[in-house]
Protein backbone atom coordinates (compact mmCIF):
# COMPACT_ATOMS: atom_id res chain seq x y z
CA UNK A 1 0.00 0.00 0.00
CA UNK A 2 1.46 3.62 -1.74
CA UNK A 3 -1.27 5.85 -0.04
CA UNK A 4 -0.98 6.49 3.70
CA UNK A 5 -3.54 4.77 5.36
CA UNK A 6 -6.41 6.91 6.47
CA UNK A 7 -5.80 7.60 10.28
CA UNK A 8 -9.31 7.79 12.55
CA UNK A 9 -9.61 11.55 13.82
CA UNK A 10 -8.00 10.52 17.12
CA UNK A 11 -5.00 9.61 16.20
CA UNK A 12 -3.72 12.89 15.36
CA UNK A 13 -1.08 14.33 16.72
CA UNK A 14 -2.60 16.43 19.19
CA UNK A 15 -6.04 14.63 19.05
CA UNK A 16 -4.62 11.62 20.86
CA UNK A 17 -4.12 13.44 24.06
CA UNK A 18 -7.63 14.43 23.95
CA UNK A 19 -9.27 11.33 23.80
CA UNK A 20 -5.79 9.86 26.17
CA UNK A 21 -7.02 12.86 28.99
CA UNK A 22 -10.71 12.13 28.66
CA UNK A 23 -10.66 8.76 28.93
CA UNK A 24 -7.78 8.81 32.21
CA UNK A 25 -9.52 11.67 33.57
CA UNK A 26 -13.17 9.12 33.77
CA UNK A 27 -10.69 6.23 35.34
CA UNK A 28 -9.65 8.32 37.60
CA UNK A 29 -13.05 9.72 38.57
CA UNK A 30 -14.43 6.54 38.74
CA UNK A 31 -11.40 5.65 41.26
CA UNK A 32 -11.85 8.33 43.34
CA UNK A 33 -15.97 6.94 43.76
CA UNK A 34 -14.48 3.49 44.59
CA UNK A 35 -11.80 4.77 47.46
CA UNK A 36 -14.54 7.13 49.02
CA UNK A 37 -16.96 3.77 49.22
CA UNK A 38 -13.96 2.39 50.75
CA UNK A 39 -13.06 4.92 53.42
CA UNK A 40 -16.93 5.19 54.20
CA UNK A 41 -16.80 1.80 55.08
CA UNK A 42 -13.88 1.70 56.87
CA UNK A 43 -14.97 5.01 58.52
CA UNK A 44 -18.38 3.23 59.74
CA UNK A 45 -16.90 -0.20 60.76
CA UNK A 46 -17.89 -0.04 64.05
CA UNK A 47 -21.99 0.66 63.27
CA UNK A 48 -24.21 -2.39 62.37
CA UNK A 49 -23.37 -4.40 59.84
CA UNK A 50 -23.02 -3.40 56.41
CA UNK A 51 -24.28 -5.73 53.60
CA UNK A 52 -21.72 -6.90 51.37
CA UNK A 53 -24.30 -7.28 48.18
CA UNK A 54 -24.76 -3.66 48.39
CA UNK A 55 -20.43 -3.05 48.48
CA UNK A 56 -20.33 -5.41 45.63
CA UNK A 57 -22.74 -3.79 44.15
CA UNK A 58 -21.15 -0.39 43.49
CA UNK A 59 -17.82 -1.44 42.91
CA UNK A 60 -19.27 -4.16 39.87
CA UNK A 61 -20.91 -0.63 38.70
CA UNK A 62 -18.22 1.25 39.07
CA UNK A 63 -16.51 -2.10 37.15
CA UNK A 64 -19.11 -1.94 34.31
CA UNK A 65 -18.76 2.40 33.68
CA UNK A 66 -15.11 1.62 33.34
CA UNK A 67 -15.20 -1.15 30.83
CA UNK A 68 -17.73 1.37 29.48
CA UNK A 69 -15.67 4.30 28.93
CA UNK A 70 -12.38 2.52 29.00
CA UNK A 71 -12.12 -0.26 26.28
CA UNK A 72 -15.60 -0.62 24.91
CA UNK A 73 -15.26 2.94 23.68
CA UNK A 74 -12.07 2.72 22.08
CA UNK A 75 -13.87 -0.18 19.93
CA UNK A 76 -17.26 2.42 19.56
CA UNK A 77 -15.10 4.13 16.91
CA UNK A 78 -15.84 1.57 14.43
CA UNK A 79 -18.48 -0.17 15.54
CA UNK A 80 -21.98 0.14 16.54
CA UNK A 81 -22.48 -3.41 18.19
CA UNK A 82 -19.66 -2.16 20.55
CA UNK A 83 -21.42 1.61 21.12
CA UNK A 84 -24.47 -0.06 22.36
CA UNK A 85 -22.56 -2.63 24.83
CA UNK A 86 -21.03 0.34 26.48
CA UNK A 87 -24.66 2.40 26.34
CA UNK A 88 -26.29 -0.66 28.05
CA UNK A 89 -23.59 -0.87 30.63
CA UNK A 90 -22.70 2.83 31.15
CA UNK A 91 -26.39 3.89 31.01
CA UNK A 92 -28.37 0.80 32.58
CA UNK A 93 -26.63 -1.47 34.00
CA UNK A 94 -23.97 0.41 36.02
CA UNK A 95 -26.42 2.54 37.50
CA UNK A 96 -28.61 0.19 38.54
CA UNK A 97 -25.81 -1.58 40.70
CA UNK A 98 -24.51 1.83 41.76
CA UNK A 99 -28.10 2.50 43.02
CA UNK A 100 -28.02 -0.78 44.49
CA UNK A 101 -24.98 -0.15 46.58
CA UNK A 102 -27.05 2.22 48.23
CA UNK A 103 -24.13 4.78 48.81
CA UNK A 104 -25.82 7.70 50.43
CA UNK A 105 -26.63 5.49 52.82
CA UNK A 106 -23.62 4.66 53.51
CA UNK A 107 -22.30 8.28 53.41
CA UNK A 108 -24.75 9.10 56.01
CA UNK A 109 -23.59 6.19 58.46
CA UNK A 110 -19.98 7.33 57.52
CA UNK A 111 -19.90 11.04 58.01
CA UNK A 112 -20.25 12.71 61.53
CA UNK A 113 -23.07 13.69 62.93
CA UNK A 114 -23.29 17.92 61.60
CA UNK A 115 -22.05 16.79 58.10
CA UNK A 116 -24.81 14.00 58.31
CA UNK A 117 -27.46 16.07 58.98
CA UNK A 118 -26.05 18.98 56.27
CA UNK A 119 -26.39 15.99 53.35
CA UNK A 120 -29.98 15.07 54.83
CA UNK A 121 -31.01 18.58 54.44
CA UNK A 122 -29.12 18.85 51.17
CA UNK A 123 -30.80 16.24 49.94
CA UNK A 124 -34.39 17.56 50.86
CA UNK A 125 -33.82 20.69 49.12
CA UNK A 126 -36.32 21.52 46.11
CA UNK A 127 -34.24 21.53 43.47
CA UNK A 128 -33.15 17.54 44.36
CA UNK A 129 -36.53 16.64 45.40
CA UNK A 130 -37.25 18.00 41.95
CA UNK A 131 -34.92 16.69 40.21
CA UNK A 132 -35.56 12.82 41.33
CA UNK A 133 -38.89 12.92 40.63
CA UNK A 134 -39.76 9.71 37.91
CA UNK A 135 -41.49 11.94 35.52
CA UNK A 136 -38.31 14.60 35.59
CA UNK A 137 -35.69 12.02 35.88
CA UNK A 138 -37.19 10.30 32.88
CA UNK A 139 -37.45 12.94 30.59
CA UNK A 140 -33.37 14.01 31.53
CA UNK A 141 -32.73 10.21 30.58
CA UNK A 142 -35.04 9.74 27.55
CA UNK A 143 -34.01 13.74 26.14
CA UNK A 144 -30.41 12.98 26.07
CA UNK A 145 -31.15 9.43 24.45
CA UNK A 146 -33.43 10.95 22.00
CA UNK A 147 -30.76 13.82 21.28
CA UNK A 148 -28.44 11.27 20.74
CA UNK A 149 -29.81 8.23 18.89
CA UNK A 150 -32.62 9.99 17.02
CA UNK A 151 -29.39 12.05 15.72
CA UNK A 152 -27.65 9.08 14.39
CA UNK A 153 -28.25 9.11 10.79
CA UNK A 154 -27.04 13.37 10.94
CA UNK A 155 -24.30 13.76 9.51
CA UNK A 156 -23.68 16.69 12.04
CA UNK A 157 -26.13 15.36 14.57
CA UNK A 158 -24.67 14.53 18.12
CA UNK A 159 -24.16 11.53 17.57
CA UNK A 160 -21.38 11.68 14.84
CA UNK A 161 -20.34 14.81 16.71
CA UNK A 162 -19.95 12.83 19.80
CA UNK A 163 -17.52 10.28 17.84
CA UNK A 164 -15.36 13.02 16.01
CA UNK A 165 -14.77 15.24 19.38
CA UNK A 166 -13.25 13.68 23.01
CA UNK A 167 -14.55 16.62 25.16
CA UNK A 168 -18.56 15.71 23.57
CA UNK A 169 -17.62 12.34 24.18
CA UNK A 170 -16.65 13.17 27.91
CA UNK A 171 -20.26 14.82 27.76
CA UNK A 172 -22.50 12.65 26.59
CA UNK A 173 -20.75 9.84 29.20
CA UNK A 174 -21.00 11.82 31.60
CA UNK A 175 -25.10 12.65 30.57
CA UNK A 176 -25.69 9.20 30.38
CA UNK A 177 -24.12 7.89 33.63
CA UNK A 178 -25.98 10.12 35.89
CA UNK A 179 -29.08 10.32 34.16
CA UNK A 180 -28.93 6.41 34.54
CA UNK A 181 -28.19 6.90 37.94
CA UNK A 182 -30.93 9.08 38.94
CA UNK A 183 -33.31 7.82 36.81
CA UNK A 184 -32.57 4.39 38.38
CA UNK A 185 -33.16 5.41 41.54
CA UNK A 186 -36.22 7.32 41.73
CA UNK A 187 -37.69 3.97 40.78
CA UNK A 188 -36.25 1.93 43.06
CA UNK A 189 -33.60 3.44 45.02
CA UNK A 190 -32.50 2.03 47.99
CA UNK A 191 -31.36 5.33 49.97
CA UNK A 192 -34.25 6.77 51.94
CA UNK A 193 -36.22 8.92 49.81
CA UNK A 194 -38.46 11.05 52.10
CA UNK A 195 -40.21 12.37 48.56
CA UNK A 196 -40.83 9.10 46.93
CA UNK A 197 -43.63 9.11 44.12
CA UNK A 198 -46.17 6.39 44.29
CA UNK A 199 -46.07 3.07 43.24
CA UNK A 200 -48.14 3.60 40.23
CA UNK A 201 -46.71 6.99 38.97
CA UNK A 202 -42.89 4.72 39.07
CA UNK A 203 -44.79 1.93 37.26
CA UNK A 204 -46.12 4.03 34.60
CA UNK A 205 -43.12 5.99 33.95
CA UNK A 206 -41.22 2.82 33.94
CA UNK A 207 -43.63 1.33 31.48
CA UNK A 208 -43.25 4.64 29.03
CA UNK A 209 -39.71 4.21 29.44
CA UNK A 210 -39.48 0.25 28.38
CA UNK A 211 -41.46 1.81 25.32
CA UNK A 212 -39.54 4.49 24.06
CA UNK A 213 -36.53 2.75 24.82
CA UNK A 214 -37.77 -0.25 22.22
CA UNK A 215 -38.57 2.77 19.73
CA UNK A 216 -35.49 4.00 19.45
CA UNK A 217 -34.02 0.66 19.02
CA UNK A 218 -36.19 -0.17 16.09
CA UNK A 219 -35.87 3.62 15.04
CA UNK A 220 -31.96 2.90 14.71
CA UNK A 221 -32.43 -0.16 12.95
CA UNK A 222 -34.27 1.37 10.05
CA UNK A 223 -31.94 4.99 10.19
CA UNK A 224 -27.96 3.18 10.94
CA UNK A 225 -25.79 5.74 11.99
CA UNK A 226 -23.55 7.25 8.78
CA UNK A 227 -20.37 5.79 9.24
CA UNK A 228 -20.86 2.15 10.45
CA UNK A 229 -21.25 -0.99 8.19
CA UNK A 230 -25.08 -1.77 8.01
CA UNK A 231 -24.89 -5.06 9.08
CA UNK A 232 -22.76 -4.15 12.75
CA UNK A 233 -25.34 -1.44 12.83
CA UNK A 234 -28.70 -3.65 12.98
CA UNK A 235 -26.52 -5.84 15.36
CA UNK A 236 -26.44 -3.47 17.63
CA UNK A 237 -29.62 -1.73 17.21
CA UNK A 238 -30.56 -5.23 18.14
CA UNK A 239 -28.37 -5.43 21.09
CA UNK A 240 -30.14 -2.45 22.52
CA UNK A 241 -33.50 -3.64 22.06
CA UNK A 242 -33.11 -7.37 24.23
CA UNK A 243 -29.98 -6.01 26.22
CA UNK A 244 -32.42 -3.23 27.01
CA UNK A 245 -35.34 -5.72 28.20
CA UNK A 246 -32.95 -7.62 30.08
CA UNK A 247 -32.25 -4.27 32.46
CA UNK A 248 -36.21 -2.93 32.03
CA UNK A 249 -37.22 -6.23 33.43
CA UNK A 250 -34.67 -6.23 36.20
CA UNK A 251 -36.19 -2.85 37.42
CA UNK A 252 -39.95 -4.11 37.31
CA UNK A 253 -38.99 -7.16 39.36
CA UNK A 254 -37.44 -5.05 42.04
CA UNK A 255 -40.40 -2.43 41.62
CA UNK A 256 -42.64 -5.57 42.46
CA UNK A 257 -40.62 -6.58 45.19
CA UNK A 258 -40.46 -3.45 46.93
CA UNK A 259 -45.16 -3.61 46.72
CA UNK A 260 -44.50 -7.37 47.47
CA UNK A 261 -42.57 -5.83 50.88
CA UNK A 262 -44.44 -3.11 51.37
CA UNK A 263 -48.35 -5.11 50.98
CA UNK A 264 -47.20 -7.88 53.60
CA UNK A 265 -50.09 -8.69 55.68
CA UNK A 266 -50.05 -7.44 58.62
CA UNK A 267 -50.09 -10.98 61.57
CA UNK A 268 -46.90 -11.89 59.45
CA UNK A 269 -44.66 -8.45 59.89
CA UNK A 270 -46.15 -8.18 63.82
CA UNK A 271 -43.56 -11.57 64.19
CA UNK A 272 -39.70 -9.91 63.91
CA UNK A 273 -38.05 -13.16 63.85
CA UNK A 274 -39.94 -14.54 60.49
CA UNK A 275 -38.84 -11.14 59.08
CA UNK A 276 -35.05 -11.82 59.70
CA UNK B 1 -54.47 0.96 58.37
CA UNK B 2 -54.57 0.22 55.01
CA UNK B 3 -53.71 -3.45 55.34
CA UNK B 4 -56.66 -3.79 58.15
CA UNK B 5 -58.98 -2.23 55.27
CA UNK B 6 -57.92 -4.72 52.34
CA UNK B 7 -58.23 -7.55 54.19
CA UNK B 8 -61.14 -7.61 56.76
CA UNK B 9 -62.09 -10.13 58.90
CA UNK B 10 -62.53 -13.85 56.65
CA UNK B 11 -66.14 -14.62 55.09
CA UNK B 12 -67.87 -13.63 51.53
CA UNK B 13 -66.02 -10.20 51.15
CA UNK B 14 -62.27 -11.13 51.77
CA UNK B 15 -62.61 -14.44 49.31
CA UNK B 16 -64.37 -12.36 46.95
CA UNK B 17 -61.35 -10.28 46.78
CA UNK B 18 -58.95 -12.54 46.93
CA UNK B 19 -60.56 -14.50 44.16
CA UNK B 20 -60.76 -11.11 41.88
CA UNK B 21 -56.99 -10.46 42.51
CA UNK B 22 -56.46 -14.40 42.06
CA UNK B 23 -58.18 -14.38 38.68
CA UNK B 24 -56.68 -10.86 37.70
CA UNK B 25 -53.10 -12.07 38.37
CA UNK B 26 -53.65 -15.19 35.71
CA UNK B 27 -55.29 -13.44 33.22
CA UNK B 28 -52.87 -10.61 33.35
CA UNK B 29 -49.87 -13.41 33.37
CA UNK B 30 -51.35 -15.09 30.61
CA UNK B 31 -51.59 -11.71 28.46
CA UNK B 32 -48.01 -10.67 29.30
CA UNK B 33 -46.67 -14.10 28.45
CA UNK B 34 -48.65 -14.34 25.28
CA UNK B 35 -47.47 -10.77 24.19
CA UNK B 36 -43.55 -10.99 25.72
CA UNK B 37 -42.32 -14.70 25.92
CA UNK B 38 -44.67 -16.13 23.02
CA UNK B 39 -44.17 -13.51 20.83
CA UNK B 40 -40.26 -13.14 21.83
CA UNK B 41 -39.21 -16.63 22.18
CA UNK B 42 -41.41 -18.89 19.74
CA UNK B 43 -42.18 -16.45 17.21
CA UNK B 44 -38.75 -13.96 16.87
CA UNK B 45 -35.88 -16.56 17.93
CA UNK B 46 -37.01 -20.50 18.09
CA UNK B 47 -39.10 -20.08 14.60
CA UNK B 48 -38.16 -16.68 13.05
CA UNK B 49 -41.47 -16.48 11.16
CA UNK B 50 -40.66 -12.76 11.55
CA UNK B 51 -38.34 -10.44 12.13
CA UNK B 52 -38.22 -8.25 15.11
CA UNK B 53 -38.95 -5.14 13.02
CA UNK B 54 -39.98 -4.80 9.40
CA UNK B 55 -38.24 -1.67 7.06
CA UNK B 56 -42.08 -1.15 5.96
CA UNK B 57 -43.06 -0.46 9.61
CA UNK B 58 -44.78 3.04 9.74
CA UNK B 59 -43.86 5.45 12.63
CA UNK B 60 -47.51 4.86 14.16
CA UNK B 61 -47.33 1.62 14.12
CA UNK B 62 -43.79 1.89 15.59
CA UNK B 63 -44.95 3.50 18.32
CA UNK B 64 -47.91 1.42 19.35
CA UNK B 65 -45.67 -1.68 19.38
CA UNK B 66 -42.84 -0.27 21.39
CA UNK B 67 -46.62 0.35 23.95
CA UNK B 68 -47.49 -2.77 23.52
CA UNK B 69 -44.12 -4.54 24.27
CA UNK B 70 -43.84 -2.36 27.66
CA UNK B 71 -47.13 -3.36 28.72
CA UNK B 72 -46.64 -6.25 28.17
CA UNK B 73 -43.80 -7.25 30.39
CA UNK B 74 -45.33 -4.87 33.26
CA UNK B 75 -48.44 -7.17 32.58
CA UNK B 76 -46.49 -11.02 32.93
CA UNK B 77 -44.50 -9.46 36.61
CA UNK B 78 -47.70 -7.61 37.85
CA UNK B 79 -49.46 -11.17 37.57
CA UNK B 80 -46.71 -12.80 38.86
CA UNK B 81 -46.41 -10.86 42.06
CA UNK B 82 -50.35 -10.90 42.33
CA UNK B 83 -50.07 -14.82 41.94
CA UNK B 84 -47.02 -14.68 45.06
CA UNK B 85 -49.09 -12.33 47.07
CA UNK B 86 -52.37 -14.47 46.72
CA UNK B 87 -50.01 -17.54 48.03
CA UNK B 88 -48.56 -15.75 50.92
CA UNK B 89 -52.75 -14.93 51.64
CA UNK B 90 -53.40 -18.66 51.91
CA UNK B 91 -53.64 -21.92 49.37
CA UNK B 92 -54.04 -21.01 45.49
CA UNK B 93 -56.99 -22.81 43.65
CA UNK B 94 -54.69 -23.74 40.95
CA UNK B 95 -56.85 -24.80 37.97
CA UNK B 96 -58.80 -21.34 38.43
CA UNK B 97 -55.69 -20.04 38.02
CA UNK B 98 -54.80 -22.09 35.11
CA UNK B 99 -58.40 -21.23 33.38
CA UNK B 100 -57.15 -17.27 34.33
CA UNK B 101 -54.26 -17.51 32.65
CA UNK B 102 -55.49 -19.45 29.33
CA UNK B 103 -58.00 -16.89 29.35
CA UNK B 104 -55.62 -13.94 29.17
CA UNK B 105 -53.02 -16.29 26.98
CA UNK B 106 -56.30 -16.16 24.30
CA UNK B 107 -57.75 -12.92 24.87
CA UNK B 108 -54.46 -10.92 24.27
CA UNK B 109 -53.18 -13.18 21.43
CA UNK B 110 -57.12 -12.42 19.83
CA UNK B 111 -56.57 -9.20 20.55
CA UNK B 112 -53.17 -8.88 18.68
CA UNK B 113 -54.40 -10.47 15.84
CA UNK B 114 -57.27 -8.26 15.31
CA UNK B 115 -55.42 -4.98 15.78
CA UNK B 116 -51.73 -5.35 15.34
CA UNK B 117 -51.76 -7.20 12.23
CA UNK B 118 -54.89 -6.58 10.77
CA UNK B 119 -55.68 -3.20 11.86
CA UNK B 120 -52.47 -1.24 12.10
CA UNK B 121 -50.99 -3.96 9.84
CA UNK B 122 -47.77 -3.56 11.67
CA UNK B 123 -46.04 -6.56 10.51
CA UNK B 124 -47.22 -10.30 9.62
CA UNK B 125 -46.96 -13.02 11.41
CA UNK B 126 -45.64 -15.56 8.59
CA UNK B 127 -44.56 -14.01 4.95
CA UNK B 128 -45.11 -17.10 3.00
CA UNK B 129 -48.43 -18.14 4.34
CA UNK B 130 -51.46 -15.94 4.13
CA UNK B 131 -54.25 -17.93 6.20
CA UNK B 132 -52.53 -18.05 9.00
CA UNK B 133 -53.36 -14.87 10.42
CA UNK B 134 -56.97 -16.04 10.74
CA UNK B 135 -55.58 -20.04 11.72
CA UNK B 136 -53.96 -18.14 14.66
CA UNK B 137 -57.01 -15.94 15.83
CA UNK B 138 -59.40 -19.08 15.31
CA UNK B 139 -57.12 -20.86 17.82
CA UNK B 140 -56.94 -17.92 20.07
CA UNK B 141 -60.25 -17.78 20.34
CA UNK B 142 -60.74 -21.46 21.70
CA UNK B 143 -57.58 -20.78 23.79
CA UNK B 144 -59.84 -17.98 25.08
CA UNK B 145 -63.01 -20.21 25.26
CA UNK B 146 -61.51 -22.87 27.00
CA UNK B 147 -60.21 -20.18 29.85
CA UNK B 148 -63.26 -18.82 30.20
CA UNK B 149 -64.97 -22.43 30.43
CA UNK B 150 -62.77 -23.35 33.08
CA UNK B 151 -63.46 -20.04 34.94
CA UNK B 152 -67.32 -20.92 35.00
CA UNK B 153 -66.77 -24.24 36.17
CA UNK B 154 -64.39 -23.46 39.26
CA UNK B 155 -66.45 -20.61 40.45
CA UNK B 156 -67.69 -22.11 43.50
CA UNK B 157 -64.66 -23.01 44.90
CA UNK B 158 -63.35 -19.59 44.74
Amino acid sequence: MSEPLVAAPHLHGTAVDAWAVVEGAGLTALGVAAALYAIALWTSRRRSPWPLRRSACWFAGLACAALAIGPIARAAHESLTAHMAGHLLLGMVAPLLLVLGAPVTLALRALPIDEARALSRLLRRPPVRWLTHPVVAGLINVGGLWLLYGSASDEDGLFALMHGSAFVQAVVHLHVLLAGYLFTASLVGRDPDPHRAPLGVRAAVLLAFIALHSMLAKWLFAHPPVGFDPVDAQAGAQLMYYGGDVVDVTLLVLLGLGWFAATRPRARAARPVAAA
Amino acid sequence: MTSADARPTPGRVERSTTDRRLVLSGALFGAGIAASVVDLFVLHLLLQWHHFYDLSTTEVALAADGLFHAVAWGMTVAGLFLLADARRCGAVPWGRWTGAVLAGLGGFQLLDALVNHKLLGIHQVRYDVDLLPYDLAGSAAIVLLAGLVVLWRTRHRA
